[in-house]
């Protein structure tokens, strides 16, 4: 009850205090001026890093980048905390890795099948999970993706505590081997970028604004009409979609798919890269998979320091940083990054 | 030797035995995140953490300054408990005002640090922690040979829910924290300290996985993982009870114990998964749980 009514008086007051920000029609994209820009800068910075730094390093935040950006898309305009999104990512990577592996796949529909299968399982697994909310939910996807887990300890395909190894890159069309680190590059990163757009525009759509509905009330979308449930289910398979591509595209790049990728401290491990770049900002998943994969590397050879570092991140940022990096940052200018 | 349903009989009976065990640990977490949730909206995630902290210090207990088993019983839900009030009132109290979904994050941020530091200080493998003297050995029960240790874990287990339930539901404390559970402004009016009652059911809660983890300490080997493996488990088993009734809990807890040691018997590659897939069918015919309130 008191839930209820606090959220309530929060969106009055928020109401009272500026006008929602409605961006113009025919603006870039649905990007705000300054949005424009940041992603400007995004794509420049995509582009000329490999130059500069370690490209397989960028290739596996770019990964990351778009699995935070997807279960973003969650959490931070639904209000739905999926902790089970290692499943979607996991089984993308199994299925990219072994189509590739046995059937010698090209790239991009290696890709497109890991993306499917997020997509599939997504679909039946949030199709089990909206029907309890808040806490309950995040629970449910937990204990799902355990399942999910279990299964691909037993399964055969998967190679249980070995993983699929030695999985070939594989082409692009069957043409263009993939083979050389700046190759497959340049597919990462426009996976990645098509993988952003696509969910800002999601996200600055009449569907996104109904996510956004339920997000502060659902009660009061369902009273004007909304199906709810279905919103949250298709931004629930949108979410895991992404989540299974950017898994596959993971797996092409490092050659291997294991339990690491469905074990639930990688769902963790997702939440963590977005809450510490700042929930429900654009740019946030992307800052916070560049720290937390930075942070992972640097400590690696620390061995279960990297966790307990993870731990207290998590801890600071709900205690003093709710907002995040990005979040932060755009606050001290008043922009809406 | 008899056979049931072409089972041998021991071979049945022993793993209704283990699953009995798996669902005396299962009642005892779950009913410690139940009480939890009820006053604090709180779901806690370090609780696999201090569960594995319990059987640690017993260890250590043991270790260092050489008390047994049976003192440990009593001290290391004891240590835990106040390492549990502590957390309570520097970190989860700050939390009252937010959203639920931070308290998740925090205590899941918890268990990081605290199963990440054991990581650091005693490795993954693993520690053994001996059987007490006067718990070893087995019994002949007829239909099969039980270990006195694991008989004893059932009927501790069974005595600490049924005490719990007690206090909860029977006792005129148990009354006030029910009444601040429904409606804390209201019994805080009524004079009772409210912010303090929270605390100690915080540290209750934690207090009783930490005994859950003393017990465990000598079945499983004591290791920093020992709390992970379990605590998945025990969410899928609190979203099929419904957190609303401790008793359910309770009956959960052990009920699913039961139906994982028989899935071992019938059919072994599902073991790990049954209970899932409980809830899966639960979540199908009656979403908010076998005890829960209507939402």
């Amino acid at each position: 009850m008191s839930i209820s009514s606090r959220t309530q008086t929060d969106i009055d007051r928020a109401a009272g205090e500026a006008a929602p920000v409605v961006p113009k029609a025919g603006s870039m994209f649905g990007f705000s001026r300054t949005q424009a820009i940041a992603f400007a800068i995004m794509v420049l910075l995509v582009v000329l890093c490999p130059w500069v730094l370690y490209p397989v390093f960028l290739m596996k935040v770019l990964c990351f980048a778009l699995f935070a950006c997807a279960f973003n898309l969650l959490i931070g305009y639904v209000g739905l905390l999926s902790f089970g999104h290692a499943a979607f990512f996991g089984m993308g990577s199994y299925i990219t890795a072994w189509t590739v592996k046995h059937w010698g796949l090209s790239a991009e529909v290696a890709i497109i099948l890991g993306g499917l299968t997020g997509a599939a399982l997504g679909l039946v697994l949030g199709w089990l999970a909206i029907r309890r909310q808040g806490l309950y939910f995040a629970m449910i996807t937990l204990a799902l993706a355990q399942m999910v887990y279990f299964f691909c300890l037993q399964a055969p395909f998967t190679g249980g505590e070995d993983g699929i190894q030695q999985v070939p890159r594989s082409s692009l069309f069957g043409l263009l081997p993939l083979d050389r680190d700046m190759a497959i590059y340049w597919l990462v990163a426009f996976v990645f970028l098509a993988g952003f757009l696509f969910i800002h525009r999601v996200v600055h759509s009449p569907f996104g604004q109904v996510l956004k509905a339920i997000r502060e009330n659902e009660p009061r979308a369902t009273s004007l009409g909304y199906r709810t449930d279905d919103y949250k289910l298709i931004a629930f398979t949108l979410s895991c979609t992404l989540a299974g591509i950017a898994g596959g595209t993971k797996a092409l790049v490092f050659g291997i798919a294991t339990l690491t990728d469905v074990h639930y401290s990688m769902s963790g491990e997702v939440v963590l890269m977005t809450l510490l770049g700042g929930l429900g900002t654009i740019f946030g998943p992307v800052v916070g998979a560049l720290v937390v994969t930075a942070m992972e590397n640097y400590l690696a050879q620390f061995g279960a320091w990297v966790t307990v570092t993870q731990g207290a991140i998590f801890i600071l940022c709900v205690l003093f940083f709710r907002k995040g990096i990005v979040g932060t940052v755009g606050g001290w200018f008043r922009l809406e990054l | 030797m008899f056979t049931i349903l072409g089972i041998p009989g021991p071979l049945l009976f022993g793993q209704l035995l283990l699953g009995l065990i798996n669902g005396a640990f299962y009642a005892m977490l779950s009913l410690g995140l139940a009480v939890i949730f009820g006053m604090l909206n709180i779901i806690n995630f370090a609780h696999g953490a201090l569960f594995m902290m319990g059987a640690f210090v017993s260890w250590m207990l043991l270790e260092y300054v050489g008390i047994g088993y049976f003192p440990a019983l009593i001290l290391a839900p004891l240590i835990v408990g106040i390492f549990g009030l502590v957390l309570e009132r520097t970190i989860v109290s700050r939390l009252y005002k937010l959203d639920h979904i931070y308290g998740l994050l925090l205590t899941f941020g918890l268990a990081l640090v605290i199963e990440g530091l054991f990581r650091n200080g005693y490795g993954s493998s693993g520690m053994p922690y001996r059987i007490p003297a006067a718990l070893q050995g087995a019994t002949d029960l007829g239909f099969m040979f039980m270990p006195n240790y694991r008989g004893w874990v059932v009927l501790a287990a069974v005595v600490v829910c049924f005490l719990t339930w007690l206090i909860i539901e029977k006792t005129s404390l148990g009354a006030t924290l029910r009444a601040a559970t429904e409606n804390a402004p209201m019994v805080q009016a009524f004079g009772v300290n409210v912010p303090r009652m929270i605390s100690l059911t915080y540290a209750g809660g934690v207090a009783l996985a930490a005994f859950a983890g003393v017990l465990a300490a000598p079945i499983y080997s004591v290791n920093p993982n020992m709390g992970s493996s379990f605590i998945n488990t025990v969410f899928a088993v609190v979203v099929i009870g419904g957190m609303g009734s401790i008793l359910g809990s309770i009956l959960t807890g052990f009920g699913l114990g039961i139906v994982e040691g028989l899935t071992k018997v019938f059919y072994p590659q599902a073991s790990a998964t049954v209970v899932f897939l409980v809830m899966v069918i639960v979540l199908l015919a009656r979403p908010r749980g076998l005890f829960g309130k209507a939402v």
